[in-house]
């Protein structure tokens, strides 16, 4: 994940072999960028998703409850989907910062020794 | 007068007022024909034609990812659900919102590291590639010409409305003027002519609902409860309006439905190919992550202004006036426009105009990156990789994606046609089914699981795209029901409307069984490629 834009000749950069990828997907900094991302971004999606789902039967098994009226004409169902906005804008800005701290610095690195070395 | 008087009256209204609006229109054509032609001087080699030469900001891309994401069914869809159905209508907005953490967490940065030009690039990397190109391929180009046609009715729907055209032969000629539209931007202009539409519609889009959205609340003094209040008490429907269950909640069966289109929807983004595509016109994953980002800001800006679109349909005019312009409420925005201007004034008629060309604006920037995907996808999936092996050079690629545009535009004024009656929401969730189905189990085993094979690449795809499409066909939307593309028959043995229920778990579920049953291990050194590239971006071009 290069800061600066790539070269103007965009085709073909030279891969490192095979072995240089096996050898680094088997490396412990690896294995540290592989759990960084993934134990963040497996176990929100699954919550998301369950939060999404909620709100998807809530709306067909509990009608009455998304009916009531909170203030005005304004109802639970209403709240309730706002709320997903809501979530949905502070996930994607909870993970961007996530990536920027934690996974941006260990990808960049990697990066740059394999293009190096390359 | 009747309320379907009214609507003629309303469509006079607009024939007398017909040159303001075709000069709105052929402001957007000649100014995006411009910026095509431009585009195409500019577009030198395979990148620059599948990938705009990679050179995007995240904010252009993101407002291009827009521009590309909300469509008629976003825009006369939602807006017309929400005014028939009350707050059923809302589960698109937040469906359609609620996706994109999909792509931001799961795939759009792996995407963009390690692909090229197509969705098929990720699919085929660590395996066999032909048979897998020729899948990825075909997927692309079914939910492709899927989310065409529904874009397709929006236009023919604008049409009899605007020109009081009722004709089938004034609504194909008009479908064809957008097919030939299409055809020129995206053969002469390739992705960065496409990328350029896109940011501008998008534009044109977000002001035109701000103007609506601002009008709508100006008529309540800004008092959302009213608006809402009156809504329900027009709709006749009284509270239940504004509660989940007019569309859906009347049989157990319809409650499926709707369990299945809210799947369906949160699924489905992050598997259509013509929004993937949009992550290899920025330089890196960073940027690609960065444009989701602004994506998702103006995507869930425009959603939460469809509250106000469709519940301001509802509030300022009868449901009989809506549903006699068009069954499925489609017509409800550029309605609502002309009566927030007056129905009998020159301000309602501008209004009118402006939304309208605002919503062909919406329609021509869409059907584009559908055309793009679609054409890349044939000439550097199926074309280049697997008839010519991957011998062939990037110019014999691009001149096979410019012949691709023309075959596929020509498909796509042909089955234009069919779906006129549908509610054009209801239309895209299918395609967004389908993808939900064939590609995105294919993506996610590809980039996350080390034992997927060639053969688990297969099944999936073909195995959620037939079992998707399948029941689609033999669903109310086909027949059997009076708004169906056939009413007049009646095979519709499925009774959802949506096959996501049952088509995705199945596209997952046959992943997952290619793999374990077959016979060939899967390639470990592709893999750890794949891998190290995906989240590192090592070698990204």
């Amino acid at each position: 994940m290069a800061t600066d834009a790539p070269p103007p000749s965009k085709e073909q950069h030279k891969l490192p072999s095979p072995e240089e990828f096996t050898e680094v997907q088997e490396s412990a900094e690896f294995g540290e960028l592989r759990r960084s991302y993934r134990s963040f971004a497996f176990p929100l999606t699954i919550a998301f998703i369950a939060w999404y789902l909620l709100y998807v039967l809530l709306s067909n098994y509990a009608g009455g409850f998304m009916g009531t009226k909170l203030f005005g004409n304004i109802n639970v169902a209403l709240v309730f989907g706002v709320a997903q906005f809501l979530t949905t804008f502070l996930i994607a800005w909870w993970y961007s910062k996530h990536a920027a701290a934690n996974l941006d610095p260990k990808a960049e690195a990697i990066k740059s020794r394999m293009e190096g070395g390359a | 007068m009747s309320p379907a008087q009214q609507t003629l009256l309303a469509a006079n209204e607009a024939s007398q007022h017909r040159p303001l609006i075709i000069t709105l229109f052929a402001l957007f054509v000649l100014a995006t024909l411009g910026i095509t032609i431009w585009a195409g001087r500019q577009t030198k080699d395979a990148a620059d034609f599948y990938a705009g030469g990679r050179q995007f900001s995240a904010f252009q891309n993101g407002l291009a990812v827009s521009g590309d994401y909300m469509s008629a069914a976003s825009f006369l869809g939602i807006a017309g659900a929400i005014a028939i159905f009350g707050y059923d209508g809302f589960l698109y907005s937040i469906g359609f919102l609620v996706a994109w953490l999909v792509a931001l967490l799961l795939v759009a940065e792996p995407l963009r590291n390690s692909g090229r030009y197509t969705m098929g690039d990720v699919l085929a990397y660590r395996m066999r590639q032909r048979p897998v190109r020729t899948a990825a391929g075909t997927s692309t180009i079914v939910v492709s010409i899927f989310y065409l046609l529904a874009q397709m009715a929006g236009a023919g729907v604008l049409v009899s409305l605007l020109l009081g055209i009722t004709s089938d032969a004034g609504k194909i000629l008009i479908v064809a003027l957008v097919g030939v539209l299409m055809i020129v931007y995206v053969s002469i202009g390739g992705m960065k002519g496409t990328t350029w539409v896109q940011m501008i519609k998008a534009v044109l889009l977000i002001g035109g609902t701000i103007l609506i959205t601002f009008l709508v609340l100006l008529k309540f003094n800004f008092n959302i409860s009213d608006l809402l209040g009156t809504a329900a008490e027009k709709s006749g429907k009284g509270a239940a309006f504004l509660e989940p269950g007019l569309q859906y909640g009347a049989t157990g069966t319809s409650k499926l439905d709707f369990i299945s289109l809210g799947i369906a929807l949160v699924l489905g983004t992050a598997g259509l190919p013509h929004i993937l595509i949009r992550f290899y016109t920025v330089p890196d994953a960073k940027a690609a992550r960065k444009s989701v980002n602004w994506a998702i800001g103006i995507i869930g800006g425009f959603y939460l202004m469809t509250i106000a679109l469709g519940f301001g349909a509802a509030a300022l005019i009868s449901q009989e006036e809506i549903i006699a312009s068009n069954p499925s409420g489609n017509t409800a925005a550029p309605l609502l426009a002309l009566h927030l201007g007056g129905v009998d004034s020159t301000w309602g008629a501008i209004l009118l105009a402006t939304i309208s060309a605002v919503a062909f604006a919406t329609i021509l920037a869409v059907v584009a990156g559908l055309t793009l995907a679609s054409s890349s996808s044939f000439a550097h999936d199926i074309y280049a990789n697997v008839i010519r092996k991957g011998k062939a050079s990037g110019a014999e690629e691009v001149r096979a994606a410019r012949w691709a545009t023309v075959f596929i535009g020509v498909v796509s004024i042909g089955l234009g046609a069919l779906a006129r009656d549908l509610n054009v929401a209801g239309l895209v969730a299918l395609a967004f089914a389908v993808a939900a189905s064939a590609n995105l189990p294919t993506i996610l085993y590809s980039l996350f699981w080390k034992r997927f094979t060639t053969q688990g690449a297969l099944w999936s795809i073909y195995g959620g795209l037939i079992v998707a499409v399948g029941l689609v066909l033999f669903s109310p939307v086909v027949s059997g029901d009076p708004k169906a593309m056939f009413p007049e028959v009646d095979f519709a043995w499925f009774p959802l409307k949506n096959p996501g229920i049952i088509s995705i778990p199945f596209g997952f579920l046959m992943g997952w069984l290619g793999t374990v049953l077959s016979k060939e291990e899967p390639d470990a050194k592709k893999f750890a490629e794949l891998e190290v590239r995906s989240l590192t971006g090592t070698g990204a071009h």
